[in-house]
């Protein structure tokens, strides 16, 4: 049955304590995170490939984990249902996938516009364009601009990671907003990895709605009265203007977000052979499949250097600038048709014709590493670098 | 709301608006006020901006005056009328979207009886009849089926007011409103009657033209939502703006519609809840 916990700090819990190997599926590795969260409340709505990861974490409920679980009836209802309990002030969690990610869409940027730190989990797939269910990531490119904070897990151990570290950049009283961890759905939550995991005897310390920029609406927190001339009401120059500075504060809060990214997640992006003069750029299982292609590609003799961005919002703009100030080529491969990440790329460097947004894969297709190998030679041959392939 | 909260910080006397003094020397917090003492307390509504004669303006300052314990209730809306309203009103309330709120306020009822074990919270659910009957059905019917603790009443104006006098799954069979312009094709949807085929243990109808029997059924509502499951209360008041008539006909052409039977006062008690209700009942204001 339940394991007595002790509540600690997220440093004690993620860096300090000794950690144990397991090797588990990513949708376990998600019931660990939230095991370990101290969420009073989850609610499941059923979609695949999320459905596995919410109906272990039922089964925390039922072992008395968490102290509410149910099953909403959509994903927008579940979205606003996990609002309203984290706007009485409660540690929440919930997670959803590709359709039922655009069903809820209109719920994101009013989490993010009432600052509430809702954690969520998305299992990204395919949305009906036409309907596939297969792993992609076209659902990120739609939520870059709703003021949540986007981290994308490459693997289980980024997966349990970030969503305990989530919890800790999104309930920072300056930061105070949803934060939402990505993962390819299958790839990583049908598959099993080894992922190291901190005691489950430990769990975080209970969110409290006091540290809050907003008030928990309990009757119990001042003020009582909120507002009295509402930004909706009229409309005058105080009124837009009220409204554009509350909007300016989301995004300052994103912003105010990075030094804590920065510090529990070591960084929003990663660089491997910092002095290489080519780069594969990505984000989530592409900087697996990209790691491989590096292998293959450095084997050939060629000097390539691999970026993963873990921060999607904020963006690792003055890092991505720095880190490929002297490159002259970045490779982009992706999990979706849209190519999102190679646009923000492109929109955050200099001589942004240095982008090749390829190889770009969906519709269940996989990205082998061969691919990434050839679209890369490809692009060297077209800038000149290469003579023939 | 603990006692002695909601007060002027010493040396802020002079600064605060009138409005906010009278609340805090004479609000309804804890006071147990009711409609019978409208004028003897300062109401938690402060001025509104809806039309002249709206019966949404005047249902919710009965809605307010009835609640059995304002200082501890948080009123979830929605997008509509009384919206607009909503911010001009002395208890923490929430508007999230349109359609919505139940969901909400599902989930915002049961982190509040996590964090207030002890303490009665009640949430109470205000919004339009287009949220409630149209576009937020689905989350309307789903926490009645689920049994959530709350009360849900909806603001019956037979339109979609705010945005200009639309059709409405509420507006009267026949009539002719934007996006209905050969008139509705089909009746009022029965929601009380679903309400009580979907879970509500109380379900009212009401009009604002009788203050003391809309008290009554929000204050049963409200009781019977603590302590057995959701409750329901509807209040008819057309909308004048779109119905186009004169804003001082609203009380009379309620009466009017009540007396012709066009508009039928209901109450659909389940046995657990009347149990509940003359226990709590017969021991005088509850």
């Amino acid at each position: 049955m339940v394991v007595e916990q002790k509540a600690v700090s997220v440093d004690e819990l993620l860096f300090a304590s000794p950690r144990k190997q397991v090797f588990i599926t990513g949708s376990e590795a998600v019931a660990e995170a939230v095991k370990r969260a101290n969420v009073e409340m989850a609610i499941a709505y059923p979609i695949t490939p999320q459905s596995e990861s919410m109906h272990l974490v039922g089964d925390l409920f039922a072992k008395g984990y968490l102290r509410d679980y149910y099953r909403g009836e959509n994903e927008f209802a579940v979205m606003a249902a996990v609002h309203g309990a984290s706007l009485g002030g409660g540690r929440v969690f919930t997670a959803t996938s590709g359709p039922g990610t655009l069903r809820a869409m209109e719920m994101f940027p009013v989490w993010a516009g009432s600052r509430q730190p809702i954690v969520c989990a998305f299992m990204c797939r395919g949305v009906s364009l036409p309907p596939s269910i297969q792993p992609e990531n076209i659902e990120m490119g739609m939520l870059l601009d709703t003021g949540m904070i986007m981290l994308h897990a490459e693997n289980a151990q980024d997966f349990f990671d970030m969503i305990l570290k989530g919890y800790a950049v999104a309930e920072q009283p300056e930061v105070h907003l949803p934060l939402g961890v990505f993962v390819d759905g299958f790839f990583v939550t049908h598959t099993r990895d080894l992922v190291m995991l901190p005691p489950e005897d430990l769990k975080l310390a209970p969110y409290d709605p006091t540290c809050s920029p907003v008030p928990a609406f309990d009757m119990e927190t001042p003020p009582i009265r909120i507002v009295r001339d509402p930004l909706l009401n009229k409309s005058n120059f105080i009124s837009y203007a009220a409204n554009a500075s509350w909007h300016q504060e989301v995004l300052a809060a994103a912003e105010r977000a990075r030094k804590h990214l920065n510090r529990y997640l070591g960084g929003l992006l990663e660089v491997e052979y910092p002095d290489a003069s080519l780069f594969i750029i990505a984000s989530g299982t592409a900087v697996s499949q990209g790691r491989e292609a590096l292998k293959a590609l450095r084997a050939e003799g060629f000097e390539v250097g691999l970026i993963k961005i873990k921060s999607i919002r904020p963006f690792p703009t003055a890092e991505l600038i720095a880190a490929t100030e002297k490159a002259e080529l970045l490779v982009v491969p992706e999990f979706n048709a849209g190519g999102w990440l190679a646009r923000e790329i492109k929109a955050a460097i200099d001589n942004n014709s240095r982008v090749c947004a390829s190889p770009r894969v969906f519709g269940g297709m996989t990205m082998p590493v061969e691919l990434i190998v050839s679209e890369v030679k490809k692009a060297m041959l077209a800038k000149g670098l290469l003579k023939s392939v | 709301m603990k006692p002695g909260l909601f007060k002027i910080s010493p040396g802020f006397e002079e600064v605060m608006p009138a409005e906010y003094r009278e609340l805090v020397e004479h609000g309804p917090y804890g006071a147990g006020m009711g409609v019978a003492d409208l004028g003897a307390f300062k109401e938690l509504l402060e001025e509104h901006p809806l039309c002249a004669g709206c019966g949404l303006a005047l249902s919710l300052r009965l809605f307010l005056a009835s609640l059995p314990a304002p200082q501890d209730t948080v009123i979830v809306g929605s997008t509509g009328c009384s919206s607009l309203a909503f911010p001009q009103v002395a208890l923490q309330n929430i508007h999230s979207l349109f359609g919505n709120q139940n969901a909400l306020a599902s989930g915002l009822k049961r982190a509040l009886s996590l964090r207030f074990p002890d303490k009665v919270k009640d949430v109470v659910v205000i919004a339009g009849d287009g949220a409630t009957a149209d576009i937020g059905l689905d989350m309307v019917m789903h926490s009645w089926f689920r049994q959530e603790n709350i009360t849900t009443v909806m603001l019956d104006n037979e339109a979609y007011a705010n945005t200009g006098g639309q059709e409405s799954g509420m507006s009267p069979q026949g009539t002719v409103l934007y996006m209905a312009p050969k008139g509705k094709k089909f009746p009022k949807i029965p929601l009380p009657e679903i309400a009580r085929e979907a879970g509500c243990a109380y379900v009212g109808a009401c009009s604002p033209a009788q203050g003391k029997r809309l008290e009554r059924m929000l204050r049963r509502a409200i009781l019977v939502a603590r302590e057995i499951g959701p409750t329901y209360v509807q209040i008819f008041a057309p909308c004048p703006t779109n119905y186009k008539f004169k804003p001082n006909e609203t009380l009379t052409r309620l009466k009017l519609l009540e007396k012709e039977g066009v508009f039928q006062p209901k109450e659909y008690i389940t046995r657990e809840a009347q149990d509940l209700l003359n226990k709590l009942e017969g021991g005088g204001k509850p």
